[in-house]
């Protein structure tokens, strides 16, 4: 039992002797829970994770024993939590429209049974050791719970619960350690969310991440187990780009953590996911989604623990053998939230106010993504994409570009692009991914061996046209050769009929690879015959009145991903008007006599 | 502790009072200091321990000495008297009465921080608010639940924008009008006044609620200022289930006391020497507006904020722009052709308009319409830098089409009366003239049915050419 001396914000001096460094404790008469970021002789430092208001000094102050941790088990997802894994709705029903302070709900439901089938192969006697699997809990229609032994319990199995329905509370194991102690498992178990959850061992990542998004998975490719950014000024489209992630990403399990942003965004996932279809198992998007919601104008402290609690939820659902994606909106407000405290610590700013340790501690987070072999065997994956919120749209600034070090693959959202409403507004000039060699072997596998060599030609495409569009700036189309020409025609369709993607297009707001690659070859295609009909001598003019340039454009919204053959299709009708114009003028003598 | 008065104030600069040795005194709670005149002012406990207490005091600290100066801490956070005879009144920051009549007294009292919405408890925005102007309406549209700031610059018409917004808005689904609650942050007295009189003369007075703090009032009252104003507008939309429109004047100046009052406590400054906790202290006004499930009434919030040099990127457009939804920007250039309103579109946006515009809502072509304007747009205004540069008569048949199209869009889709109070549909019409311009093979945003049924198709392009050069 300690007590309050001041209270500054959301930081607390309290005079706690014995108390640890991250623990968490209990502040004042209104038991607002917070966590020990630094000890000096008997005093400690605590960071609240609610609202200070009405604390006085003289106030109690008690240690609670355990570091910030999570419950991991049955029951998490589709919910939504805050920074700290309380449970929203069933805070809503205890505090109303707003959240009270000092409520103490635990995250998961005590009262809900689960129906629980252990392994059949383990009985009294058997050997268990940490992340081993004891059996399993259909958590949703789509998703099964693997039970697992906490990662640092290990030991002889004195007993197991037979299949039936059992609760959180209910004792469903009971494993002798190894020095003699008796060690009961639940259905679920903590852990701290500072510290990355163990596994065996770390592998190569091999298969790519499929966003359903062109720009993203043919240009700009993420693998499964890899880490991505997101960075963009405000209106360039961010949060529709990750939402399209979460929505028709090939991950099992979508954790979306909304990290200091509106509380809106939250909302609209929780109100249309439901109704949305996963498009690999028909069943609900909620059934595999799960959100942690600390939204910009909740608690500053606990905007701080929600991506390292996001995380953590990632690891458990990677550590029973789940692709896992999670998706941070938006680190930089996690990153201002250690700015924050930092300056509310009196620590030395070093870059725009940033505490020294910002680099270290994002690239500590992006470090637990990744696939591995689990202690159980399994293999799992956790796929990292952070947005970042560069201020004045400014990618020099610290956050972005200490972000920009640490990850594989980055997606620069452009304002310009999204000025135009060019959406996803990603720019192809300063967008990279180091992960197209191993994403090209993918995909040559499961889609086309020409799939590395396409991509290839249609970014250098893209970027002749960007150059001839400086000297059309500055002299105007006429100066350029019809070649030139018809390379902008090449680039302009690329992204209008490739590039460009409606989220809001029922049609459209997925592509398989499939359609895709169809898509991205149909334009070459075209390219290509427009440029040998050119070296024939067929003016520009008439290249430009072909009917097959607008159809290129809008096909991309007629035919879905289920549809393929009316694209199929359309690369014959290309072939028959350019074969038309190659008759004409590869024979000029004879009409002309 | 209230009924104890202590002198033992030992600093007093930057708006902050420095108490020493007063034990045990809350954290946030209301506090009122006696001058050695006997004036009262508030103030609010902002940091605490037991040797020392920091106060801000709302009034400033001008004219207070040391020696003289009293002290009661209240034990209670600042709140706000909140009744249906908030209507129709004007208020300064504190909730003290700027208009002559007696105080509002109220058993029912709100702490003016308010406390966070549970994001379970919100409901989605979407019904499609009318402001009768083509540029929010049909480009931009505004939502119910929405906040939409509007970014400006001095000397620009935004006070009228704001003012044609509060008499105009109303939903399609209801007759109800809403409700406004308006909130002036060291604005002049003539900005205050024009409000006041636009008010009364659309006869919306008696819906209206005013905060007002004048350039020449105390800036540090401006931090507790929107707080009181939100309180208010909660109260009127959770409490009477009243459609909210919050209208809130300058949150530059706003950001600008904060910095005074952080500058002052000596807290490290971020950028351009505001405070790193500027984002969630913006975040903590603006996310009062929204809707909440299984409730009638809604904030609607149109906050001004004045762009420092028309810097979008400078640090308070900047933050605001990543918390609210979108925004309206207006442009100087298009202001000096005489164009009211000076919305810019490329840099204006709404993001909640996908859920709130099409079929249910507006019209079933609207959001790819509003898509292929801006497109368009975009695609003439490249065409007019190289007009620019090679001129006009270079240009092929198509590219001078898009000329006509991007003047005609300024003149006669951005441009509209004080007035003038457009339909949906109307906007809609007056769109499909300016993309009726362009041969439909150029607007590949809209679907086909779209040009079948609205495009004026090739004839109706000759017609109009004839008129615009006429």
């Amino acid at each position: 039992m300690g007590e309050i001396i001041e209270i500054n914000g959301p930081l607390v001096r309290v005079r706690l002797p014995g108390v640890l460094n991250g623990e968490q404790v209990k502040i004042g008469t209104l038991e607002l829970v917070g966590e020990v970021i630094s000890r000096d002789a008997d005093l400690a430092m605590v960071q609240v994770y609610e609202s200070t208001e009405g604390v006085r000094p003289g106030e109690s102050v008690v240690a609670l024993g355990h570091p910030l941790s999570v419950e991991l088990g049955p029951g998490l997802l589709g919910q939504i939590y805050d920074g700290v894994q309380r449970p929203l709705t069933r805070i809503q029903a205890i505090s109303g429209d707003h959240i009270a302070r000092g409520l103490d709900v635990p995250a998961l439901d005590r009262a809900r049974s689960w129906a629980f089938t252990p392994l059949p192969d383990l009985a009294p006697g058997s050997a268990v050791s940490g992340g081993m699997i004891l059996g399993r809990v259909p958590e949703t229609r789509t998703i099964t719970h693997r039970i697992l032994v906490p990662p640092e319990v290990s030991g002889t199995l004195l007993e197991i619960v037979p299949a039936g329905e059992y609760t959180l509370d209910q004792v469903i194991a009971r494993v002798a350690t190894k020095n003699g102690e008796e060690y009961p498992l639940f259905l679920y178990h903590r852990w701290s969310v500072r510290r990355p959850r163990p596994y065996a061992k770390r592998d190569h990542a091999v298969a790519p991440l499929i966003t359903g998004q062109r720009i993203l998975d043919t240009f700009f490719p993420l693998l499964k187990g890899g880490k991505g950014a997101v960075p963009g000024p405000f209106g360039a489209g961010k949060t529709v780009v990750q939402q399209q992630i979460a929505r028709w990403s090939n991950a099992d399990i979508v954790i979306y953590v909304g990290c200091g942003e509106r509380g809106n965004e939250l909302v609209d996932i929780l109100e249309t996911f439901p109704e949305l279809q996963d498009p690999r198992t028909g069943r609900s998007l909620m059934e595999r989604t799960l959100l942690v919601a600390n939204t910009s104008n909740m608690p500053v402290v606990a905007r701080e623990a929600s991506i390292y609690v996001g995380v953590t939820l990632a690891e458990y659902y990677r550590d029973q053998g789940y692709d896992v994606v999670m998706v941070a909106d938006s680190t930089s407000r996690w990153a201002e939230a250690l700015r924050e405290v930092a300056g509310r610590l009196g620590q030395m700013p070093v870059e725009e106010g940033y505490p020294a340790y910002l680099a270290s501690r994002l690239a500590a987070f992006y470090e637990r993504a990744g696939l591995v072999v689990t202690l159980g065997g399994a293999r799992g994956s956790v796929t990292l994409i952070g947005a970042v919120s560069p201020p004045g749209g400014d990618f020099s600034e610290p956050v972005t570009s200490h972000t920009k070090e640490i990850v594989g693959t980055f997606w620069a959202l452009s304002k310009e692009l999204a000025d135009a409403r060019h959406y996803p507004s990603v720019a192809w000039t300063e967008s990279f991914s180091s992960y197209v060699a191993t994403a090209a072997n993918w995909w040559k596998e499961h889609v086309s061996d020409q799939w590395a060599g396409a991509r290839s030609k249609a970014l250098g495409l893209l970027l002749q046209a960007d150059e001839l569009g400086r000297i059309v700036n500055l002299v105007g189309p006429e100066a350029l050769s019809p070649a030139q020409r018809w390379v902008l025609e090449g680039a302009s369709l690329l992204k209008e009929g490739v590039l460009q993607q409606s989220a809001l297009d029922e049609v459209d707001s997925y592509a398989s690879p499939e359609k895709q690659f169809i898509l991205l070859d149909l334009v070459l295609q075209i390219y290509r015959e427009g440029q040998e009909l050119i070296t024939l001598g067929v003016p520009i003019q008439q290249l430009m009145r072909l009917t097959i340039l607008g159809r290129a454009r809008r096909i991309k919204g007629m035919y879905a991903s289920n549809q393929l053959d009316g694209l199929r299709n359309f690369s014959q009708d290309i072939q028959a008007d350019c074969q038309r114009l190659r008759i004409e003028y590869s024979e000029p003598e004879k009409q002309s006599a | 502790m209230r009924e104890k008065e202590y002198r033992l104030a030992s600093a007093a600069r930057g708006g902050l009072l420095f108490m020493r040795g007063v034990p045990g005194v809350a954290f946030a709670d209301r506090v009122v200091v006696r001058d050695y005149r006997g004036r009262l002012r508030n103030g609010q406990v902002i940091r605490t321990s037991e040797e020392l207490v920091l106060i801000q005091v709302l009034e400033g600290v001008d004219d207070l000495d040391l020696e003289r100066t009293w002290v009661r801490f209240l034990d209670e956070p600042v709140e706000l008297p909140v009744s249906p005879g908030l209507m129709g009144r004007i208020f300064n920051g504190t909730g003290l009465p700027r208009d002559h009549r007696p105080r509002l007294i109220s058993s029912l009292r709100r702490n003016v921080n308010g406390s966070p919405v549970n994001p379970a408890a919100r409901a989605y925005p979407r019904e499609f608010i009318q402001t009768g102007i083509s540029t929010i309406d049909g480009l931009n549209s505004l939502v119910r639940g929405q906040k939409l700031p509007i970014f400006s610059g001095s000397g620009l018409p935004h006070n009228r924008l704001a003012a044609q917004i509060v008499r105009q808005a109303r939903l399609l689904s209801e007759d109800a009008r809403f409700a406004v609650v308006f909130a002036a942050m060291g604005v002049s007295y003539a900005d205050a006044r024009f409000f006041e009189e636009d008010f009364e003369a659309s006869g919306v007075l008696g819906n209206v609620v005013m905060f007002m703090n004048l350039a020449d009032d105390p800036p540090i009252e401006r931090l507790i200022l929107p707080r009181t104003a939100l309180t208010a507008a909660e109260y009127l939309a959770y409490d009477l289930d009243l459609h909210v429109l919050v209208v809130m004047t300058d949150m530059t100046h706003y950001a600008e006391a904060l910095r005074e009052v952080a500058t002052a406590k000596g807290d490290v400054p971020s950028r351009k020497g505001y405070p790193g906790y500027l984002y969630s202290d913006l975040a903590e006004l603006y996310e009062r507006a929204g809707r909440i499930k299984n409730r009638h009434g809604s904030i609607t919030f149109v906050p001004i904020l004045s762009m420092p040099s028309d810097d979008i990127t400078h640090p308070i457009p900047d933050l605001t722009g990543y918390i609210t939804e979108g925004q309206i920007v207006l442009s100087r250039e298009l202001h000096n052709q005489g164009v009211y309103p000076p919305v810019n579109i490329s840099p204006s946006l709404s993001r909640l308009m996908k859920d709130g515009v099409g079929k249910d809502f507006t019209r079933e072509d609207h959001p790819r319409v509003a898509s292929q304007l801006y497109a368009s747009y975009a695609r003439a205004q490249e065409i007019r830098n190289l007009a620019s540069i090679i001129g006009a008569s270079d240009l092929s048949e198509t590219d001078r089409r898009y000329l006509t199209f991007a003047e005609r869009f300024e003149t006669h889709f951005v441009s509209q009366g004080e007035n003038e109070d457009r339909s949906i549909v109307e906007t809609l019409n007056i769109a499909w003239d300016l993309l009726s311009l362009l041969p439909p093979e150029l607007l590949s945003r809209v679907r086909e049915a779209d040009i079948a049924k609205y495009h004026r198709g090739d004839e109706a392009q000759v017609s109009q050419e004839a008129h615009a050069l006429s």
